[in-house]
């Protein structure tokens, strides 16, 4: 299609402008307001115990989160693709697994609220047994695996349909066994997929809100992740952002950058593989 | 499967449980007040203009990453996955920053349906962009350039060349915007104030403890988010083949 190059310019002005409103402009508002009393004022709001042990639980979050899913993942997809259960059953799982992406955040704080919570229908048993799950850290891990589960799976499903078996099967017929095969054909050729479901599983995982804020006790200290202290802060001072609830985000937004930047790389990666 | 089971499909056998425990009576009373319908309303309303707007738009952007040329583009194209990685509340808070009160450039959108759109359009930005990007790749040049020596101006060329091909592509990423606006919490949690959209009325629902009231509001809301799942499934088989 051949474009004036008036109409050339003036469509990549409105993207940059569209894209520079809505994003670059906003968060650089958000770094200016943290650091607009010095660096050393928003560095002692970011060294509170409540702010460091809410650092703390996020990641705490995250490193339970992402392995468990990893594994999930992985299994899910060789499932999916290779395994030799009936089309429907498959089809079922598919469809399953995307649950997690179309169903509000709230409303599965609410779900584990009804089946772990006081009341639910197993919390009365781990209530008796002395476990806590619902206002509490357990409750939360299940909330953010839930959240970050499908990541994974969708980014290594197609990666593994699309290199074949072909490999797998000269492995299996050099007498490889199912397992060595794995380790030495199939995850190798998947690995840069796996890297991208990983790093959008962190990225879920570090910021999601509002699931974990409906099973937290919201206890500074013991069970507020950075987002939830967000939340709360800004709810206390009744939307008079201050400048810890800035400190707070940015260090959030720090660590989200840094997962963008290998998102990109990882990213670049996989589409050279396919 | 257990693992999903235990994670997933239990959680929301509860839910539905739970909103049909005192019969379908109950659960059509608990919609039928004018709150949880003005918030659903509300949601739908604002998850369709976002979609309307993110498919425009993110057509637009796709359409200069990838036609055009210019120093910087490869940061630009990065900037477009910030929605994803930043957390939805960082999200919420920056444009509080920006467009809410002591907004630097004097536009105050806070507490209004306006912020809410701009809240989602935020969080929704990637799904048109990386939809239509790759198919925008791999389009043939030289189809269009048979249309433009047939006579063909640019306006018609693109609405009967390049549009058709995008279609699929646009419809997809504007029905995953428009799922994920249907429930999205974190972004709009700080800035929708007294606008009641169906996230936030649910979470305030379980805050005051009345889950039947959540979990009628969540059954309606799944629903809804399930059939946009089965129509993008439909979508999904026809762009794949």
């Amino acid at each position: 299609m051949v474009i004036s190059r008036r109409a050339t310019l003036s469509l990549r002005a409105v993207a940059l402008v569209y894209l520079s409103l809505l994003l670059l402009l906003p968060v650089a508002v958000v770094f200016g307001r943290t650091f607009e009393h010095g660096v050393g004022s928003a560095w002692s709001f970011m060294t509170t115990p409540a702010a460091v042990s809410a650092l703390w639980l996020t990641i705490l979050l995250a490193m339970i989160a992402v392995p468990l899913n990893t594994i999930f993942g992985v299994g899910a997809a060789m499932v999916l693709v290779r395994g030799k259960a009936p089309r429907a059953g498959k089809a079922i799982l598919d469809a399953l697994i995307d649950l997690p992406f179309v169903v509000s955040p709230v409303i599965i704080g609410l779900a584990l609220i009804l089946v772990y919570g006081q009341g639910g229908w197993f919390g009365d048993t781990f209530l008796a047994n002395g476990i806590r799950i619902i206002y509490a850290v357990p409750g939360m891990v299940i909330a953010t695996v839930f959240v970050s589960l499908p990541f994974v799976v969708r980014e290594v499903a197609p990666v593994l349909a699309e290199v074949g078996d072909e490999q797998e099967q000269a492995a299996a017929t050099l007498g490889a066994s199912s397992w060595q095969t794995f380790w030495r054909v199939t995850l190798p050729s998947i690995r840069w997929g796996v890297a991208y479901g990983v790093v959008l599983t962190t990225a879920r995982a570090l910021g999601e809100i509002g699931a974990v804020l409906v099973v937290s006790s919201n206890v500074a200290g013991s069970t507020l992740t950075l987002p939830l202290l967000i939340f709360q802060r800004d709810e206390q001072v009744g939307g008079q952002v201050t400048t810890s609830v800035y400190a707070a985000a940015t260090e959030l937004a720090v660590l989200s950058i840094g997962v963008l930047l290998l998102m990109t790389m990882f990213g670049s990666r996989t589409q050279e593989a396919r | 499967m257990l693992y999903m089971s235990l994670f997933v499909l239990v959680p929301l056998a509860a839910v539905v449980a739970k909103a049909v425990s005192s019969g379908a009576g109950t659960l059509w009373d608990s919609i039928d007040n004018t709150l949880a319908m003005r918030a659903l309303l509300t949601t739908m309303v604002a998850s369709l203009i976002v979609a309307g707007i993110g498919a425009v738009m993110g057509t637009l952007v796709a359409w200069v990453l990838v036609r055009d040329h210019f120093p910087g583009k490869r940061f630009v194209n990065a900037l477009i996955d910030l929605p994803f990685a930043l957390p939805t509340i960082v999200a919420g808070l920056t444009l509080i920053a920006l467009y809410g009160p002591n907004s630097p450039v004097g536009i105050d959108l806070a507490y209004t349906r306006g912020a809410v759109i701009v809240a989602l359009l935020f969080v929704t930005l990637p799904f048109v962009v990386r939809s239509v990007q790759p198919v925008l790749l791999e389009l043939d040049h030289e189809v269009e350039e048979a249309a433009a020596s047939l006579g063909a101006s640019t306006a018609t060329s693109f609405r009967r060349i390049v549009l058709p091909a995008l279609r699929p592509a646009i419809f997809s990423g504007a029905a995953l915007a428009f799922a994920r606006s249907i429930g999205e919490f974190g972004s709009v949690a700080l800035i929708a104030g007294k606008v009641q959209i169906a996230s936030i009325v649910i979470f305030a629902d379980i805050e005051s403890g009345s889950e039947q009231a959540a979990a009628a509001l969540s059954v309606v809301l799944m629903f809804l988010a399930l059939i946009v799942l089965f129509i993008l499934r439909r979508l999904g088989a026809r762009v794949g083949h």
